[in-house]
């Protein structure tokens, strides 16, 4: 080491072993006019830059790869369209369309179905729409409730009093051969919902 | 044994390769103010429950499984089948909850004697950066109790996230490791509570206590010794040097005694009242939850339920960087002057309404009159005082009361949820149309009934209603009881219906009550 400030010097005293300290502050100045040192300088910034930036590419990757990762929406049975009576909000289960060995009960979900006829339903999430808590329905009153800010909806998902802002989120849905599906995956949010 | 000598040689053979034992001794032995008392173990006592946090959790990670289909058994086991596991988790919780409220109350001692002002500026950054970390473990501790509160506590952490503009989705997707609450979250949080930001934090303390040796400690403040950055500096070493006794021990003892002290209170604690949770299991379809935060995080939950909508995505996105950002600028727009608090009353003035804020807040949060009581209307019986020589048709109103769940949201007789006005007295604040309206229409931000209940059953409820003058009052709006069509057809039939009357009927019900 002690040699480099020697070898890259553009001084007069190659020969010296000791740079003085006007010299090693010459030194320090990447590459006046090229030379070794600058090369080298140059050349380490260079490998380095590439070097992080494809490291960079597996570890942003897996950082950012759930948001990158496409529409995580799926049609998703709900049994039988005639199944669900006439004029009733159920609480209905379903998994979520995409899992992983560790997500044990976390894969579960569920939604409330009202049947308005057998051809007309409402499919709302359970989560509020003010924080995400979920809310509970009252079949006797015919409101949505929520534990947490005391958010009310009306039986038509409409919001009725406290903090949320809008009524509850709801999802698309379809009657395909006789079978109900809603098209699930994605935790229900104020961004990119219905 | 090795003589004396021996010692000192090998300390001075490690000095001479490391450099470490003068910059221990330095630390050990350098020169406080005498000045500084009791007012300054709190730093100490919050390094001592961080030390703590970190051999508890090096442990529990041990015995943790941090997969979302395993995390909840797991911790079940420890406190039920490993041998003192239970205290282990008592005493990482209870520890943590102690370091927290340690760090507040050392910034506040900071705060109110001004000593963030030059040259200790980068020390209270570096301590705002601590705060915020600390914070961040809180948090993302409770998401390792993989329970019902932390599954709905990420939902509202997602919500939050969520409402961030334009971005607000792809960064959820990021926060939570998909596209929904899975494996992948606790996974993340796991890596931020056990790695990111124990590490951060372990960097931090460093930089602090290099900041706190560099700076050296504050003396207490005395009026008529403001801070001249000038002159500060050749003053204080003045000061210290002829005054000044040596960190340890001098200084040090009240540390010991106040963090030993502390040591064995949390030992206690953790002992009498075990470790937190788990609490309901992680199971997305048992709804029946009332997601609450942990102590801590209560006033939050407190702000969040009553920021009025329209402000509430700005003040939670901005609020939050603004009020870090301004701790954090707090030296630079105040370097110098007075430190003394009574010289500094806007200072003292601002900390009493933020420390009253979070009390009330807290306790709000604790209370939350705001949050119905999801089961009051199946599980708490109506007063007898409420039902005695009630008419059928007021019966039928009491029990719709209950049926139409009214009960979740206002109380009778003490009891019921609090989001709503009381009903004991309805009948003395509204007259019969007024009630009738309140139930069809809602309003005041109760929703409205007019779909849900028929016309007979509004009536009846009404008619219960009206009977509500809260037990010892006539019904003081005029018209509440006479249009009562169950009571106009048959006026004498129950002595109630004399109460405008003031006949000793009415003192016969009041006893009655
Ligand atoms: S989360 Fe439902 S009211 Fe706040």
């Amino acid at each position: 080491m002690s040699e480099r400030p020697n070898e890259d010097s553009t001084g007069t005293d190659p020969g010296s072993t000791l740079p003085s300290e006007a010299g090693g502050c010459e030194g320090c100045e990447p590459a006046k006019g090229g030379g070794r040192r600058g090369f080298l300088f140059a050349a380490g910034t260079t490998l380095l830059t590439v070097g992080g930036g494809l490291a960079a590419v597996p570890i942003v990757g897996v950082a950012i790869g759930p948001a990158e990762a496409g529409d995580p929406n799926r049609w998703i049975s709900l049994g039988k369209a005639t199944d669900f009576k006439v004029g009733q909000t159920v609480l209905v289960k379903f998994t979520n369309p995409w899992d992983s060995p560790t997500d044990g009960d976390s894969n579960l979900n569920v939604c409330y179905v009202r049947c308005l006829d057998h051809k007309k339903f409402q499919v709302f999430a359970i989560t509020c729409a003010h924080l995400g808590c979920p809310v509970e329905w009252f079949a006797q009153s015919r409101l949505f409730m929520c534990p947490c800010h005391g958010g009310v909806y009306y039986e038509d998902g409409a919001r009725a009093s406290g903090p949320p802002p809008r009524g509850l989120y709801e999802y698309v849905w379809r009657i395909e051969d006789g079978s109900f599906e809603i098209l699930g995956g994605r935790l229900a949010g104020l961004q990119e919902s219905t | 044994m090795k003589s004396p000598g021996a010692i000192e040689r090998t300390l001075g053979w490690v000095d001479d390769r490391t450099g470490l034992v003068a910059v221990t001794e330095h630390a050990m032995f350098h020169k406080v103010p005498r000045s500084a008392k009791w007012w300054y173990v709190f730093g100490s006592a919050t390094l001592m429950f961080f030390i703590v946090q970190l051999v508890t959790g090096v442990l529990l990670t041990t015995l943790f499984v941090p997969s979302a289909a395993e995390a909840y058994q797991s911790l079940v086991y420890i406190d039920e089948k490993i041998p003192m596991g239970w205290m282990l988790r008592a005493l990482h919780g209870w520890s943590s909850n102690a370091m927290c409220i340690m760090m507040l109350i050392h910034m506040t001692q900071i705060f109110l004697h001004g000593t963030y002002k030059f040259p200790r500026e980068l020390t209270w950054v570096a301590g705002v950066a601590l705060c915020v970390t600390t914070l961040g473990l809180a948090f993302t501790g409770q998401i390792m109790r993989w329970d019902a509160n932390a599954y709905w506590g990420l939902g509202i952490g997602a919500a939050i996230v969520d409402r961030v503009p334009f971005a607000g989705n792809w960064l959820r997707s990021v926060v939570l490791g998909g596209p929904d609450i899975s494996g992948a979250t606790l996974s993340r949080f796991f890596a931020l509570h056990v790695f990111v930001l124990p590490g951060t934090a372990i960097g931090l303390i460093g930089l602090h206590l290099i900041l706190v040796l560099k700076g050296g400690i504050s003396e207490m403040p005395k009026v008529g010794q403001p801070i001249e950055p000038e002159t500060y500096r050749k003053e204080y070493e003045s000061r210290v040097k002829k005054t000044g006794v040596p960190f340890f021990p001098d200084a040090a003892r009240r540390d010991m005694v106040f963090c030993g002290a502390a040591l064995i209170g949390l030992i206690g604690l953790a002992a009498w009242y075990g470790p937190f949770g788990p609490g309901p299991v992680p199971n997305p379809t048992i709804i029946e939850v009332a997601p609450r935060p942990d102590g801590l995080f209560l006033w939050l939950f407190a702000v969040l339920a009553l920021l009025p909508p329209y402000t509430e995505t700005f003040l939670i996105l901005v609020g939050p960087p603004v009020g870090i950002a301004f701790l954090a600028a707090l030296p630079f727009i105040s370097p110098r002057g007075e430190r003394a608090p009574s010289r500094r009353p806007i200072s003292v003035i601002i900390l009493c309404i933020i420390v009253t804020a979070l009390a009330v807040l807290t306790w709000l949060g604790e209370t939350s009159p705001w949050s119905p009581v999801m089961k009051a209307w199946t599980s708490i019986p109506t007063p007898i005082e409420y039902v005695r020589d009630r008419s059928p048709l007021e019966l039928q109103g009491a029990i719709q009361l209950q049926y139409a769940q009214c009960r979740n949201c206002h109380s009778i007789g003490g009891e019921g949820g609090k989001r709503g006005p009381a009903l004991d007295d309805v009948a003395t604040r509204l007259s019969w149309d007024q009630l009738v309206r309140q139930i069809q229409q809602g309003g005041g931000n109760m929703p409205a009934y007019g779909k849900s209940l028929s016309s007979a059953e509004t009536e009846a409820l009404a008619a219960f209603l009206s009977t509500l003058d809260g037990g010892h009052l006539p019904a003081r709006i005029p018209g509440a009881m006479e249009h009562q069509p169950g009571r106009d057809q048959s006026p004498t039939a129950d002595p109630r219906a004399e109460i405008d009357a003031e006949t000793d009927a009415n003192s016969d019900t009041v006893a009655a009550r």
